[in-house]
């Protein structure tokens, strides 16, 4: 078994004296792990940094072996995101969720090439509100995905308020009723709208954060979401001056 | 399997647990102290076993000493004002081969990471803020591993000193000493360009 891709390297945990296993989510093979070796020694560790782009040749026995990768550096992301607090929070955010919850050797292409997207765009302005758009749409690939367009009570397009925690889908004022304050509040942002401030930018990560607590994790066997998600949301809301917990 | 006596191969299966050892190394080890049993095996056990008894972590800084203040916390000298943060007694002990650091240290345990699940409440950063707060620190060398989880841990600590009126800095990335530019990652000739200075 052998073949070659591109790929974005989301974990790198040492195996031995000086091979490491890695996680590879490429294009075609979804996240796919195999053994470097010599992943751990000084001329291939510095290269090993998730979020790196690598080309990658992976080889085995049988399909079902862990096997061997032959890497190549493309690009390196995180030397440029070290510098920037913000970029590497948003980083490892991305990294660490990508490895918790995607199925091993499931291709996800349209979720890869947002991934990369949003990756190459570390730094840049309305980062963080790409991010919570790539929230939705991990959310959508892992069969989590809202359904904001209308009302699930009344069926109308008109007024949606409020989102619904148990089903994702969005609710207008009139639909909500008395169960109004049992809702999460629709932030505009989410519905493809332009982000109002930060304040807007942060109840749409606390929306997606519930659904990622509290319907993909439980998915997944109940494990806490990664901190490294947290921690993004914890300096966004410290950047715009006020607690969230997303 | 091998026609060592039983003590001599329980020897050499805890010799083969360390870094850098095999087997067939550890083997080789073993024969090597056998030999020069009186030089070298009795004063290793000795020495061992000293150690095994007093050594011990610092309660100020986390470094190993025999003690329960390092020689570096008892000495009023180093008392300048700076703690230079590292992540493991390793790192620190590299930092004072160069000799180049005269002010204290704060041996953080590792560093924040997703993937083995360590978040900021299993490191010593409660204790280095106290730290801060209590020596009248002026500055905080962060010097962490240029990795994506060493520097992590940097802006969070960062983050978590805002305020505390010291100034925070971090250890310098780039060209290393003898290094050939064309041997080097696209990543560090990038920060060393970011870093460049003029001469």
């Amino acid at each position: 078994m052998e073949w070659r891709a591109d790929g974005i390297l989301l974990t790198v945990r040492r195996h031995g004296e000086s091979a490491a296993i890695i996680e590879l989510f490429t294009e075609a093979h979804g996240r796919h792990l195999g053994v470097v070796p010599g992943g751990a020694s000084r001329k291939l560790a510095p290269l090993l940094q998730p979020g790196a782009q690598l080309d990658a040749t992976w080889r085995a026995r049988l399909s079902d072996h862990i096997g061997s990768y032959k890497v190549e550096l493309t690009t390196s992301r995180a030397a440029d995101a070290m510098g920037d607090r913000l970029s590497l929070a948003g980083l490892g955010a991305v990294c660490a969720l990508l490895s918790f919850c995607l199925p091993e050797r499931e291709a996800h292409p349209a979720l890869y090439a947002r991934t990369a997207a949003l990756l190459d765009g570390l730094g840049a302005e309305r980062w963080a509100e790409a991010y919570l758009g790539w929230e939705l749409a991990l959310l959508d690939e892992m069969g989590f995905g809202l359904s904001l367009d209308a009302c699930a009570v009344t069926g109308t397009n008109e007024d949606l308020a409020f989102i619904s925690p148990r089903t994702g889908r969005a609710v207008s004022k009139e639909g909500a009723g008395d169960w109004a304050d049992r809702l999460l509040p629709f932030p505009r942002c989410l519905s493809g709208g332009p982000v109002t401030g930060a304040g807007d930018l942060l109840d749409g990560l606390k929306t997606t954060g519930h659904f990622l607590a509290h319907h993909l994790a439980p998915s997944l066997g109940d494990k806490p979401l990664p901190a490294a998600r947290q921690r993004l949301v914890d300096l966004l809301a410290r950047q715009a001056g006020g607690p969230i917990n997303g | 399997m091998t026609d060592a006596p039983k003590d001599i191969e329980a020897l050499i299966e805890v010799m083969a647990r360390l870094p850098g050892l095999g087997p067939r190394s550890a083997r080789r080890a073993v024969l090597h102290l056998i030999k020069k049993r009186g030089q070298l095996m009795r004063p290793l056990a000795e020495a061992m076993t000293r150690v095994a008894d007093t050594a011990r972590e610092c309660l100020n800084c986390g470094n190993i000493g025999t003690a329960d203040l390092c020689p570096i916390c008892s000495d009023e000298r180093r008392a300048n004002g700076q703690i230079c943060v590292v992540e493991d007694v390793a790192d620190l002990w590299a930092m004072e081969r160069g000799g180049a650091f005269q002010g204290r240290y704060h041996v953080l345990g590792g560093t924040l990471s997703a993937l083995d699940d360590i978040g900021p409440d299993d490191l010593r950063i409660p204790k280095l803020i106290d730290r801060v707060r209590g020596e009248g620190a002026t500055e905080v060398i962060l010097a962490l591993n240029a990795t994506v989880d060493g520097q992590t841990t940097a802006h969070y600590i960062a983050g978590e000193i805002e305020g505390l009126g010291v100034s925070v800095t971090s250890l310098a990335q780039g060209v290393p000493i003898g290094g050939e530019l064309d041997y080097l990652d696209d990543g560090t000739i990038s920060a060393a360009l970011k870093a460049r200075k003029t001469l």
